[in-house]
């Protein structure tokens, strides 16, 4: 990461409540472009409500300020905008089951940036390939492993040629035999320039992947630095902790 | 034998066949005309829900509830009875499809709402992280899983609208079974109205029978 790279993600002073229960509590993060963010924490922490304000797939406190490109993150007109240009992949994959999955790439692209079908289905052709499924690309998502359903919803992440992609959890629904492909799939797509921010709990690709390392706890950033800094040398008790549960386990 | 000849009297029977046959194109009229308005109707209101500032849907949903509680009979009187006081004077043709689609609306309305409801709330979110609005998230992706769900019940709600056309016959609609009780009338023996009994069997059977082949069908599906 070099210093010079510009800003892509702001947050400032996140504050997110479900009624009276506070699940943020004002976090002010920059994310530079290019750059791969890992966050970590334990479960109910608020890694997931942070990732998911994002792209406003949560609503949040109105003072709260997102920026992303540049274009603030709040309903309305560009709140598209925002969605066109971050992909976000889920725990449990999200693929519409009804289309195939070439289908299942090319929709986004056809829809919402209005590309013929002939080059959608292209492209979708050339992304499948990327994640390494292009003999897959007329079956139905239910036809496939779970490993496959997550490389699937990566490339239709990909396919609207994001310049976020957002993880939350993507090998956490998948059987451990099936893991390594997909975190394989994110190592590469962490050379090529998008911004990614994943919660994860696999410590070993945040080490080696990420170039910065968030912990949070309780709807606090506790702690952040390289992975280096954050797994070797954390300063906060509380991180220790943490790590010393889920790496002895 | 005498049991056959009034009932089953194949000498009236032929001779009210064809004014029969017109009382079945005239509820045929009435029936598509009201399922086509009550599909429609009902499609908009459900998504309507979905998507419409909270006053809107509180709006809807007392429009389904009540149209879900008041008789047909009583709403299809008090639009050809009632109405005219306030000036709005409906054909019976027109009283019986405002008051079936009003129902059926109402109906097909939560039939689609327990369909979209039933998808996973996961392909709403995936569609919006997408980018796509929601009218492409309903039609590309929660409609087309949905219509899965709600084809049963809908093809119910059909068969239903289909069978409440014979409350037509009140406001003086000549349909199925206006022209069968004429006929009867006229011939002073109840075959006409055994033939409408057994034409209403025969054009609803099939439907009948195709739902719970669907049903068995979609149950099946599930685990
Ligand atoms: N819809 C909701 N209503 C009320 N509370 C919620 C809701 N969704 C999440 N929460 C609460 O918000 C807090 C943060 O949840 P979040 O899902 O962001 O945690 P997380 O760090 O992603 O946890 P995990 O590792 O289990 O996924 C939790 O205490 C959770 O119970
Ligand atoms: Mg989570």
């Amino acid at each position: 990461m070099t210093v010079t790279a510009r800003t892509i993600i702001s947050v400032r002073g996140l504050v997110k409540s479900y009624g009276t229960f506070t699940v943020l509590h004002g976090i002010d993060l920059d994310i530079a472009e290019g750059e791969v963010v890992c966050v970590i924490g334990p479960s109910g922490s608020g890694k997931s409500t942070l990732i998911r304000c994002i792209n406003h797939l949560e609503a949040f406190s109105p003072e709260s300020i997102i920026t992303v490109d540049g274009i603030q993150v709040k309903p309305g007109a560009a709140l598209a905008k925002v969605r066109a240009e971050v992909g976000m992949v889920f725990q449990s994959f999200n693929l519409f089951p009804h289309m195939t999955v070439l289908k299942n790439v090319m929709l986004a692209p056809m829809r919402v940036r209005g590309m013929a079908e002939a080059e959608a289905a292209q492209k979708a052709r050339e992304l499948l390939a990327r994640v390494g499924i292009a003999e897959q690309a007329d079956k139905y998502p239910g036809q496939l492993s779970g490993g496959q359903q997550q490389r699937v919803a990566i490339a239709r992440a990909l396919a609207m040629q994001p310049k976020v992609l957002l993880f939350d959890e993507p090998t956490s629904a998948l059987d451990p035999e099936m893991v390594g492909e997909v975190l394989d799939v994110m190592r590469r797509l962490a050379g090529t320039g998008v911004t990614m921010v994943v919660v994860t709990h696999e410590m070993g690709f945040a080490r080696q992947v990420a170039d910065r390392v968030i912990f949070m706890d309780g709807g606090r950033l506790v702690e952040m630095g390289s992975p280096s800094t954050i797994f070797d040398t954390p300063r906060e008790e509380r991180t220790r902790s943490f790590l010393r549960a889920v790496l002895n386990h | 034998m005498n049991l056959v000849n009034t009932f089953f009297n194949a000498g009236v029977f032929l001779e009210s066949l064809p004014q029969l046959l017109w009382g079945l194109v005239v509820t045929l009229e009435i029936g598509l005309v009201s399922i086509v308005a009550g599909l429609v109707g009902g499609l908009v209101l459900a998504v309507a829900r979905l998507y419409s500032p909270a006053l809107i849907r509180l709006f809807i949903r007392a429009y389904v509830d009540v149209f879900r509680s008041i008789p047909l009979l009583v709403l299809l009187i008090v639009v050809y009875y009632a109405l005219p006081f306030v000036g709005i004077r409906l054909s019976p043709f027109f009283s019986a499809v405002t008051a079936l689609s009003l129902v059926s609306a109402a109906y097909t309305a939560e039939i689609f709402r327990a369909g979209i409801e039933a998808i996973p709330h996961g392909q709403f979110e995936a569609s919006a992280a997408l980018g796509l609005s929601n009218r492409h998230t309903m039609v590309d992706v929660i409609l087309p899983q949905a219509i899965r769900i709600v084809i049963p019940p809908l093809t119910n709600n059909c068969i239903n609208v289909l069978k409440d056309t014979a409350l037509a016959s009140v406001v003086a609609m000549p349909d199925l079974l206006k022209q069968a009780t004429q006929a009867q009338a006229l011939a002073a023996n109840p075959t006409p109205l055994i033939g409408a009994a057994a034409i209403y069997v025969l054009l609803l059977w099939p439907m009948v029978a195709v739902v719970s082949r669907l049903e068995t069908h979609f149950s099946r599906g599930k685990r």
